[in-house]
């Protein structure tokens, strides 16, 4: 889920904050209802970015107009289905957010 | 596990000597007293049998001393011990979840096995087929009587509430209609949890959440069965039979339940179930009801939570909603989603509804169930 990078510049208010919550995890448990979420995670508005030669910079949103929120993992038969899911998050709702849906591949164990 | 084999002798004597004694001269002023200074006693018996065997007897026949000292502590304090560790050692993930329920109604609650046979609906073959099995694996697999260290206490004791919530369940919602027997099997599960709340190492959140959760179901319990035993309706239960007693104590439960950074499923129940103690509805009371089913979903999907949750959602957001959501679920061989979209027809579209119901009826397995559904198709 990636959010235009205006929202950063004009946050939400606490009110307007606590909608979207409740809407995400409305669409959410709609997916862990049909059971075929796995699990998710909510990035921090902050962060760093390390680039080659050690140079460290706060913010990952530098040379792109959209940062990520956060993603989840859900069990899609195929991209159609996954894609019918993604429709209905209501990040969509502001203007310049997207969804960005993509099939795990290979995992790191350990 | 000889231990446990001598327990359940000693319960199953307790309890004929209890039943023979009581018939003739009737039940004592304190039963329960009675019953602990019975088993003390045969347990005293039994113990100094052993000990005279194993100092005396056994060491004459083999001809080889063993002088160590066998000392009985029957302090109530011990009995209580004792029990937490026969709970932990039943309630093993080793055995099936129907054999650590036996297990715990013969050992723990001293049942009959024609009682236990009577909760299951099943024979005393099977039952006896199902513990002898289970406490054979129990001793293969050498699963020692005591209480798992600190760092295993978090799984063992999740398999131990597990057992203890289906056991409450087999009572709230049994097949058997006998209510008598349904009531024991949910006291029973409560004095279980209750044991592990007095007990300091294993008094932990989601215990208090399971007490508390199973304390607002049992408030209930009167005015959802009547005198057959089959279900009364939610909407129409006579609310003046609800425990206030078994509420208040729910709430203190749950306050204390609210501790430590984990919430278990047992707590996001909890708050349902407290939430059903409030008979009226508000929309405070729907949308807290739908907040606690998203979370209890992402924690673990269970179909009879995803039913309910879109309940909830009809609740909130109204019923075509619902309906859209409810049709995603495609629960097309479990009769609750029939019933689900029955309901939520109700009002939109009668024949829908009635078709929904039907089909549910069809599904249902068991006598109570249908009963329960022909009642909503008679309202229609």
């Amino acid at each position: 889920m990636r959010l235009d990078q205006a929202m950063r510049e004009t946050p939400p208010s606490p009110e307007q904050l606590q909608l979207y919550m409740k809407r995400y995890h409305d669409w959410v448990s709609g997916i862990a209802a049909r059971n075929k979420f796995v699990g998710g995670t909510a990035l921090s508005m902050e962060g760093k970015v390390i680039k080659p030669k050690n140079v460290i910079t706060d913010g990952p949103f530098a040379e792109i107009k959209e940062w990520i929120a956060g993603f989840i993992t859900i069990k899609a038969k195929d991209f159609d289905e996954a894609v019918s899911f993604a429709k209905d998050c209501p990040i969509l709702h502001g203007e310049g957010n997207s969804v960005e849906v993509r099939r795990l591949s290979g995992r790191h164990d350990g | 596990m000889d231990g446990m084999a001598a327990a359940e002798d000693l319960a199953s004597e307790t309890f004929l000597t209890a039943t023979q004694t009581w018939g003739l001269n009737g039940i004592p002023p304190n039963p329960t007293a009675w019953l602990y200074s019975v088993a003390k006693n045969k347990a005293k018996n039994h113990l100094q049998r052993s000990h005279l065997y194993k100092t005396r007897i056994e060491p004459a026949l083999q001809d080889k001393g063993d002088t160590a000292a066998y000392l009985i502590d029957l302090s109530p304090q011990n009995i209580i011990d004792s029990q937490l560790q026969m709970m932990f050692a039943i309630c093993h993930p080793s055995i099936s979840a129907e054999a650590q329920i036996g297990l715990s109604l013969r050992i723990l609650c001293g049942f009959g096995i024609e009682e236990i046979a009577n909760a299951f609906l099943t024979g005393k073959d099977t039952i006896n087929k199902r513990l002898f099995r289970a406490k054979e694996i129990l001793r293969q697999g050498k699963i020692p009587i005591e209480l798992p260290p600190p760092s295993g206490m978090e799984q063992r004791l999740s398999s131990v509430l597990t057992t203890i919530y289906l056991l409450f369940n087999e009572g709230y919602y049994s097949i058997n209609q006998d209510k008598t027997l349904r009531k024991e099997l949910c006291l029973e599960a409560m004095r279980l949890c209750t044991m592990l709340i007095e007990n300091e190492s294993t008094c932990l959140p989601q215990v208090n959440a399971l007490l508390a959760l199973m304390c607002f179901h049992a408030s209930r319990f009167e005015a959802r069965l009547d005198k057959d035993g089959s279900i009364v309706l939610y909407q129409q239960q006579d609310t003046s039979l609800w425990n206030e007693d078994l509420i208040s104590r729910g709430g203190y439960f749950l306050r204390r339940s609210a501790t430590g950074s984990k919430l278990s499923k047992y707590h996001l129940e909890a708050g349902i179930a407290y939430w059903n103690t409030q008979h009226t509805d508000s929309k405070e009371k729907w949308e807290s009801i739908l907040q606690y089913y998203n979370q209890l979903l992402q924690i673990e999907y269970s179909p009879i939570a995803a039913l309910n949750r879109t309940y909830a959602l009809s609740k909130v957001n109204g019923k075509e909603e619902a309906i859209v959501e409810a049709r995603k679920l495609e629960l097309t061989d479990n009769h609750f989603y029939f019933a689900l979209l029955g309901e939520l027809y109700k009002d939109i579209h009668r024949p829908t509804a009635i078709e929904n119901f039907q089909q549910a009826l069809r599904l249902a397995k068991t006598q109570t169930e249908k009963q329960a559904i022909q009642k909503q198709l008679d309202r229609l």
